[in-house]
């Protein structure tokens, strides 16, 4: 198995909050908003993600899940708060969708290299990674929807994230492909140490895949490990009880009580939730 | 010893041949039309550059009015436009109005203010479709100058334009600044309308922006190729369009754009019969 390139960085770090130092998160966002015009998309987010932790935000259409995670990647201002981030972090990015022109002849090999040139010998390690051997050939307007993930993803290895940040990556792809993809986003955090923070809406398949999940809707209403947040009642007002939940999530009405300070749901009333404890093993 | 003074004597006298001249000045526009015409069909921009390019009449007009070389009104004018619509753009305006409004906006206004110039009003066409055939040795400097200024930058930004391209959130992500390669772009467009201008006119620079790049498409796999035929089909263009020219006493700059159409047309048949 090809080793990733920037591993060794990434894992002395783990290490090092291992041997008891306070953990550096790679990332931290304290108090921020997000606001498109007039109206308020995001409110009062505070997070860290932490070397190695694999980390999900889980919410409903429209919750703001995306719109957070370019928030974080720099892309949107922010009109509140503000993100801290390790120094020299270096930050994969998977986005929800790519969709290359026509007019643009671009072949995944050469898509590789952007924006940083990389050698054929990495460029073939990272498509092996991600199971697409010898496809460097084909034209990117040609790949169908799971591999156009999987080149996104090999792209983003490429640099050698310490996070990686994958927004709905299993968008579009059938249920085997879903969980093989969720299976190598698994492989890739023992492998290189990455710590990986991804959006996501389908429940069951995150649930086993992450060390922490962060319910948003607006704000943040739960947070945790994915035991502690199934049984939360914030959760459930979201996603509704047990193995119906991936239904429900699509049937939410967003009725329960989010308004002002009369939100119970909101800031920092439920801490014995949030997940404190020492960096993930790796 | 001979050669060499015949070489010495006879280049400097291959810039009195109006053809010649013509031709390395369409040769040096190809240069900086090629990638930047890649740019503008990737990134949807035809428009964008018709109204830039149309802008320039009024750059003509104020050249006049205020005794400026005619290349540095078009210049500024061109690049006001330029910067005026990517602003808008990036404000999220509807660009296809917004652009219709500009682009005949601008050409009408500067249609009307060069007929309070005679000489130019009596020679309004060569403005509008080009007048390569009147190309001087200053104007070929001042087009393989821009050109090269063009193409150079277009070179140096490749990775990052192409990146921001392809997605400004990747681009971001990696740390690029989108803004800024757009506005590489922006600037990269006024500099080829001002020098473009002279060449094939106002009218016809979007041409010669869009169809040679469109017809590499056709024959391109990769991004690199498609700049590079994109520099080769302008040049054939050019050298087609200006013999049609000669030869049939049509005007110099939309028989440029009848060669680069038929380029398009065989470019694409070709494929055709490639894909087959």
């Amino acid at each position: 198995m090809p080793r990733l390139p920037g591993s060794g960085s990434v894992m002395a770090r783990a290490n090092a909050g291992a041997k008891g130092d306070p953990a550096v998160p790679l990332l931290r966002a304290v108090g921020i908003c997000i606001r498109f015009g007039g109206d308020e998309v995001l409110h009062d987010i505070s997070l860290a993600i932490e070397p190695g932790e694999i980390v999900t935000i889980l919410g409903p259409n429209g919750s703001g899940k995306s719109t957070l995670l370019r928030a974080l990647l720099g892309i949107l201002p922010l009109s509140k708060g503000s993100i801290a981030r390790a120094p020299g972090l270096s930050i994969g990015y998977v986005p929800q969708r790519l969709v290359i022109e026509r007019t643009m002849p671009i072949s995944l090999r050469r898509f590789l290299s952007l924006p940083a040139r990389v050698s054929d010998g990495r460029a073939a390690a990272a498509l092996q990674r991600v199971g697409l051997e010898g496809k460097g050939g084909l034209q990117m307007a040609a790949l169908s929807g799971g591999q156009m993930q999987r080149a996104l993803l090999a792209r983003a290895l490429l640099s050698g994230p310490q996070l990686l940040i994958l927004d709905e990556p299993t968008q579009g792809l059938d249920q085997p492909g879903e969980a093989g993809f969720y299976r190598l986003i698994g492989e890739v955090r023992s492998e290189t140490g990455a710590a990986i923070l991804m959006v996501s809406h389908d429940l069951h398949v995150v649930m086993a895949a992450s060390d922490r999940v962060i319910c948003l809707n607006g704000h943040i209403c739960c947070q945790g490990t994915p035991q502690v947040v199934s049984t939360a009642p914030e959760y459930r007002a979201l996603f509704g009880m047990g193995t119906s939940g991936a239904l429900a999530l699509y049937r939410h009405d967003h009725d329960h009580d989010h308004n002002g300070s009369q939100d119970h749901h909101c800031g920092h009333d439920h801490d014995h939730h949030h997940h404190h404890g020492n960096p993930p093993h790796v | 010893m001979t050669m060499i003074t015949t070489i010495i004597t006879e280049i400097p006298r291959m810039f009195d041949d109006l053809v010649t001249r013509a031709t390395l000045a369409g040769a040096g526009l190809s240069l900086a039309t090629g990638p930047l015409g890649c740019f503008v069909i990737w990134r949807r921009m035809a428009y964008f550059g018709d109204a830039t390019a149309h802008a320039a009449i009024l750059g003509v007009a104020l050249a006049l009015a205020t005794d400026l070389p005619v290349s540095l009104g078009t210049l500024v004018v061109a690049l006001a436009m330029a910067v005026t619509v990517a602003a808008l753009a990036a404000k999220g305006w509807a660009m296809d109005t917004v652009l219709g409004v500009l682009s005949h906006s601008a050409l009408a206004f500067g249609l009307v203010a060069v007929s309070y110039f005679p000489t130019v009003r009596s020679d309004l066409s060569s403005w509008l479709f080009g007048d390569i055939l009147a190309v001087g040795r200053g104007d070929l400097t001042w087009i393989w100058l821009g050109s090269g200024l063009v193409a150079a930058l277009i070179a140096w930004r490749w990775q990052a334009l192409l990146t921001a391209t392809l997605s400004e959130d990747l681009a971001q992500a990696s740390g690029l600044n989108p803004a800024r390669e757009r506005l590489v772009l922006v600037v990269a467009l006024a500099v080829v309308v001002a020098v473009a201008l002279k060449v094939v006119g106002a009218l016809l620079i979007a041409a010669m922006l869009i169809i040679p790049a469109a017809s590499a498409r056709w024959l391109a796999r990769g991004p690199e190729r498609m700049a590079v035929l994109a520099v080769g089909f302008g040049l054939v263009s050019v050298v087609l369009g200006l013999q049609l020219s000669l030869w049939q006493d049509t005007p110099a700059g939309p028989s440029v754009i009848v060669a680069a159409a038929g380029l398009f047309a065989l470019s694409g048949l070709w494929a055709a019969l490639r894909d087959r």
